[in-house]
């Protein structure tokens, strides 16, 4: 059974964790600005949203990409940025209609969530179980995938 | 089923590989009109700046990726079309009989009426043919001539300066990007590229390239001022036109681009067509337009492949959508950009910085933006638009902070409702 990150925004308490394991994990550095998820807060409504990437079926990022450079990992599911293919166009990050796919101006590649090779580095630090990684059919991916195919232009959905 | 896909660009690969899935007992036959495996335009700056090889520009680099699925691939340019017979005639001679045609040609550049463009190196950057005669000629510290700052131009322009040449660009309107950026953001990118050391001439044009023995360059590039210019190399990125000559007498309707339904068939029928040849669905306008972007390609491909194997799919229309570094600076432009009557329109402008958001709304929904200097989250404008998502009371938030389209989408995906 494929796992997939499990998000209970009402669980997170904003402590930004994830995102330095995230950072750590991926670009050795804790540097939240370089992390993959992203704690969004709303301070009016006092909620903190964890956000990244839900490996969406569309894989709009994967079909905008002009070089292949994006593909599935048959393990995990997950989208995966070949870097050595990414030539650093950024249409996918206009494509990707939940903006979890950025460029990286440093390495000029793009980066988005990988699951971390099915360990994310994510739900282990989270203290409060705000980010899981459990099994696919139990996450509510529903709610996405619903946006995921409002956004279809058609064919996708049912390519 | 016998299914021929004419262009081995990103619509007619995509095409491809979609009528191989779900047609598995179809023949598919892919022909690319140039002595290449199918590649991808995009990708042509990026081997001019060394960031790969020209295997890096190859749209499926997996050895035997086309024969694994039993894609047919020819090189060959096709001549003609005959419906009468079911038949596409290539410059070789040979004859593929369709009975599923897709015509999926791109397009190619324009080459204005200017004296002199017949000169020895003037090019195009269009092809890998291109490419490789502009990677020969413009070495560090030779003068280079772009003439056209559109999309492609600025694209191109950042892989010369990257290999160190001393570039001029002449842009006949009266700002750079002009159909995907307003005249604010077009002046905030020629100052950052003058910043750069790049001499940028707006409102000009060019009157004639000249030989010019005594040099530096071997040429002179003469503008409408009355300025002269060195050269060595003359690149002309004057924009492009969808590639449908070969259709004359067809009956296959052309207007600018190949006119095609929302099942993308072309007039006549059994012949379909896809990417930046199609004047497909539009839909921000619900009109019919020739985008000449990747997504649009993509999804044309797709639908149009489907229809051709019988499987009823209407195609929604695409958002017209661009990204673009030019020399560093990120842009990037969604939709109705320039506004809808009636609308509202928010703006935040850092000019030292470089730093623009402007977002164009109808009623409460996003139906348009742009934006210089940022490119986080920057796919869910995307989002929000094809939505057409109300925005509620994050309408006024986005008026008063435009920067804030990521809260707004989180806000109203994952925190509204739970």
């Amino acid at each position: 059974m494929q796992k997939s990150l499990h998000i209970d925004p009402g669980k997170c308490t904003g402590c930004l964790q994830c995102e330095m394991a995230c950072s750590y994990d991926n670009e050795g550095a804790f540097n939240p600005s370089k992390s993959r998820i992203k704690v969004f807060a709303f301070h009016d409504e006092g909620r903190f949203v964890p956000y990244t990437c839900t490996q969406c079926d569309e894989a709009w990022c994967m079909q905008a990409c002009p070089v292949d450079a994006i593909s599935v990992d048959a393990a995990t599911g997950a989208k995966v940025v070949s870097d050595a293919r990414c030539v650093g166009c950024k249409v996918c990050t206009i494509a990707c209609p939940f903006g979890t796919i950025n460029y990286n101006a440093d390495t000029g590649k793009v980066v988005k969530c990988d699951l971390c090779e099915g360990d994310p580095a994510c739900a282990t630090a989270c203290p409060t179980d705000a980010i899981t990684f459990i099994d696919a059919n139990w996450t509510g991916l529903e709610r996405m995938r619903a946006w995921a195919a409002k956004t279809d232009s058609g064919a996708q959905a049912s390519a | 089923m016998q299914y021929v896909v004419v262009g081995a660009g990103p619509a007619g690969v995509v095409a491809a590989e979609t009528l191989r899935k779900v047609d598995p007992a179809g023949a598919v036959t892919l022909i690319g009109g140039e002595p290449e495996p199918p590649y991808s335009r995009m990708a042509i700056p990026y081997m001019l700046t060394g960031k790969v090889g020209e295997d890096g520009t190859h749209l499926r680099p997996a050895a035997g990726h086309y024969d694994a699925r039993g894609i047919t691939v020819i090189n060959d340019r096709v001549a003609r079309v005959d419906p009468a017979t079911k038949t596409v005639v290539t410059e070789s001679g040979a004859s593929h009989a369709y009975d599923r045609l897709l015509l999926a040609t791109g397009s190619h550049p324009v080459r204005p009426p200017v004296p002199g463009l017949d000169l020895p190196g003037v090019h195009h950057c269009w092809t890998l043919a291109d490419a490789r005669a502009i990677a020969e000629k413009a070495t560090e510290g030779r003068h280079v001539v772009q003439m056209g700052a559109g999309f492609i131009g600025c694209i191109i322009m950042e892989s010369l300066w990257e290999r160190g040449v001393k570039l001029s660009v002449i842009e006949t309107a009266d700002r750079m990007v002009p159909r995907m950026m307003d005249t604010r953001g077009g002046a905030m990118i020629k100052q950052w590229c003058a910043n750069k050391d790049i001499d940028v001439h707006t409102s000009a044009s060019v009157t004639a390239v000249e030989p010019n023995p005594a040099g530096p360059g071997d040429k002179l590039v003469r503008l409408s001022d009355g300025t002269g210019i060195d050269a060595d190399l003359v690149v002309v990125a004057t924009g492009v036109h969808a590639y449908t000559e070969f259709l004359d007498g067809t009956g296959i309707q052309v207007d600018r681009g190949i006119v095609v339904d929302d099942h993308m068939r072309t007039t006549v029928p059994d012949i379909y067509a896809a990417g930046d040849c199609a004047q497909g669905r539009d839909f921000s306008t619900g009109g019919y337009d020739v985008h000449a972007i990747q997504p649009t390609a993509v999804e044309h491909g797709r639908t149009a492949a489907m229809n051709m194997a019988g499987i009823d799919v209407a195609y929604q229309g695409s958002l017209i959508m661009n990204v673009l570094d030019t020399v560093g600076l990120i842009t990037c432009s969604f939709g109705r950009w320039d506004g809808v009557p009636g609308g509202d329109t928010a703006r935040v402008v850092d000019e030292g910085a470089y730093r623009y958001m402007c977002l164009q709304f109808d009623g409460d929904v996003l139906v348009g933006a742009l934006s210089l200097g940022r490119t986080d989250h920057m796919g869910v404008v995307r989002g929000l638009i094809q939505n057409r998502t109300r925005l509620g009371p994050w309408k006024q938030r986005l008026m008063e902070d435009p920067n804030r389209v990521m809260d707004a989408y989180v806000s109203l995906s994952q925190v509204a409702g739970t």
